[in-house]
């Protein structure tokens, strides 16, 4: 793979005692949509501000195409940003807004206006250049914020929760019309988000971040399926977690003893034998079966008798249209989120509350956390 | 009445319009009074005689009068300009930056607001004579210096505080995107901070101007023989006998006044409806 277009090498930035950012390290490449994922207050956001150059590094250095950004200011560097409030200028039309950096950089007013009106289509702005922020929408004010950071062509464009101040519907269309716009333009996209639906749908890779740490880098289905560890496993999605010990570890099968469920795993786990490990079931990755006196309990295919199999009680359920969120209540009061596709309009044998129930999961469902 | 008045419907009720008249009365009767009796055809402003223009004549035609006028004029103009570059700037460095004894540099810059007139007009009269004497045989704007360090002394913390108040609504990212966009730091400052304090700009400007134009007490101390200005020159008027002649004088300076808030107001109530809505 070629040399990455962005290096963030042992960074760390602190507030007096506070490390808002903890030593990360981070290789973005060229053409890449990038997102930093994480709760508020985890570092991202300081973490986009160096790359702009509006926040100075305490420690490491910064590469931006090879080039060490350390002590370039943020007016030099091959970089524009979406402000997360927009920052467009309330006293200049639309034109002079998306033009402002081009006017800095003296192009040639015929070039200017060539390039302004390229970026204003590029956003689906056209008409409306000689309206003035106060008489656009939020979304707009958006796109005016998003068209002055392209049309000055950066390497890296750097976006700061660009959709949390929209409503819910034009969040959605803004999502995928990002996505396209940084398709067409090829300018690698570096987002800040605290949205895990977001950065999930629109990020070709996404890093995780938590209290100044990054916590693992990784695609989407990656992050989800392959947590690197408890913190990502809960961040993202909703998961049930079993706390338990790891009692059998081999080549090709393992299995834990946790809180009233023997968990059996059609892999190893390296490295942790004996130890305390987390087994992360997914919601979805559960199957709900009815549970009846007398009845034999189900037995998953490929699991020795009792294992990945969990007596409960419907405690509770919210239904919502797509799928139906169980909440069972299993031996010891332990609570457990399953997951159900509506698929079917009828026919279906629903669950009820305090209908008796049976949990059960598939060996290659469990994602073993060590941490 | 028969209709019942809505909640919001102030001024159906007739108290409250009787109040607001009374309150117009108050406010205006004295000024309404003044500028009627500069038409007054009678060397004594007492007694109504009939219409004329006459005083306005004499108050064209009075060469003291009317220097005293362009003194004044002039002070407010030159203070106004330097308190405003001065104010503006005390407020940026105050809002942007932290420095030892900052609460102390704050505090003594409201200073001149609440210290009485009086102590201020004996102060500069001390300062200019004892510390630091003007020359008095400078030629004409020079010659007004005194009286426009004076002014600007108590005329520039008010911008400085105005400006203060505006610079809080702020926001920064504003500035950090103009930057990000290529811009230096001056660029940034030029293009994106001062059209914010605009407003402020405007309202401190005429607070300054106004200030200027119409302060009598520290003026008093610090102005020579030649440097008259035109309240006091109205004051040694007043002393011999009150004639039209100064009524017609303080009409002008009504208008004057009048005119420039007038348009101060305008600019910045267009201004201020573009900021906020931009936000």
């Amino acid at each position: 793979m070629a040399e990455p277009l962005i290096r963030i090498e042992g960074v760390s930035k602190r507030f007096g005692d506070f490390a808002a950012v903890d030593n990360v390290d981070l290789a973005i490449n060229e053409n890449e949509f990038f997102a930093l994922l994480g709760p508020s207050g985890c570092g991202k956001t300081t973490l986009l501000r160096m790359l702009a150059g509006l926040e100075v590094p305490t420690e490491g250095r910064i590469l931006i195409d090879g080039q060490d950004m350390v002590g370039v200011p943020p007016n030099k560097r091959p970089v524009n940003m979406v402000f997360q409030s927009y920052a467009v200028f309330p006293h200049m039309t639309v034109e002079q807004n998306v033009g402002y950096g081009l006017r800095i950089d003296g192009v040639a007013k015929a070039e200017r206006a060539q390039r302004v009106s390229e970026a204003l289509g590029l956003v689906k702005l056209d008409g409306l250049e000689k309206r003035k922020p106060d008489q656009l929408s939020g979304g707009q004010r958006q796109r005016v914020a998003l068209a002055r950071a392209l049309v000055k062509r950066p390497r890296v464009l750097l976006l700061d929760e660009p959709l949390s101040a929209l409503d819910a519907k034009l969040r959605e269309a803004m999502r995928s019309e990002l996505a396209i716009i940084q398709d067409k333009v090829g300018v690698t996209f570096v987002m800040v988000t605290h949205d895990q639906d977001e950065a999930l749908a629109m990020a070709c890779r996404c890093g995780v971040m938590n209290k100044g740490v990054l916590q693992q880098v990784a695609t989407p289905s990656d992050l989800y399926e392959y947590p690197a560890n408890r913190f990502v496993a809960d961040f993202i999605g909703s998961v049930n977690l079993f706390e338990g010990r790891l009692v059998r570890d081999e080549a090709s099968e393992a299995l834990i003893e946790a809180e009233g469920a023997r968990i059996w795993v059609d892999h190893g786990v390296t490295g942790a034998a004996g130890g305390t490990v987390w087994a992360a079931l997914r919601p979805e990755k559960i199957e709900l079966h009815h549970r009846e006196e007398g009845a034999p309990p189900p037995a998953p295919a490929g699991t020795p008798d009792g294992a990945n199999l969990l007596a409960g009680t419907v405690r509770h359920y919210s239904y919502l249209g797509s799928e139906t969120v169980y909440e069972i209540e299993a031996a010891g009061g332990r609570m457990v989120k399953v997951l159900r596709s509506n698929v079917r309009r009828y026919e279906d044998r629903g669950f009820d509350y305090d209908q008796p129930v049976w949990l059960s999961w598939s060996p290659q469902s469990p994602a073993v956390l060590l941490s | 009445m028969s209709k019942k008045a809505a909640p919001l419907d102030y001024l159906a009720r007739w108290p409250l319009r009787l109040w607001l008249v009374l309150v117009a009365i108050f406010l205006y009767a004295p000024l309404l009074t003044l500028i009627a009796f500069s038409f007054n055809d009678s060397r004594r402003n007492i007694v109504w005689q009939g219409f004329t223009l006459d005083w306005y004549g004499a108050v064209f035609n009075d060469t003291d009068l009317l220097a005293a006028f362009g003194n004044s004029l002039t002070i407010a103009a030159i203070s106004t300009v330097v308190s405003l570059i001065l104010g503006a700037l005390v407020a940026v460095a105050c809002w942007r930056f932290r420095f030892p004894f900052k609460p102390m540099f704050e505090g003594a810059l409201a200073l001149p607001i609440v210290v009485p007139e009086i102590c201020m007009g004996v102060a500069m009269l001390v300062f200019f004579s004892r510390v630091m004497p003007w020359p008095d045989d400078l030629p004409w704007p020079f010659s007004l210096g005194a009286i426009i360090i004076a002014h600007i002394s108590f005329s520039f913390p008010f911008v400085a505080v105005i400006v203060r108040a505006r610079l809080a609504s702020f926001n920064r990212e504003l500035e950090e995107a103009a930057k990000d966009l290529g811009a230096s730091e001056w660029r940034a400052f030029i293009d994106v901070l001062v059209p914010h304090m605009k407003p402020a700009l405007i309202a401190g400007a005429l607070l300054a101007f106004t200030l200027s134009l119409d302060d009598f007490v520290i003026t008093f101390f610090t102005a020579g023989p030649d440097t008259v200005t035109f309240p006091v020159k109205v004051y040694s008027m007043v002393r011999f006998s009150v004639t039209p002649e100064v009524n017609a004088a303080s009409t002008l300076l009504i208008v004057v006044t009048v005119l420039l808030t007038a348009i101060g107001l305008r600019m910045q109530g267009k201004d201020v409806a573009k900021m906020e809505g931009g936000q």
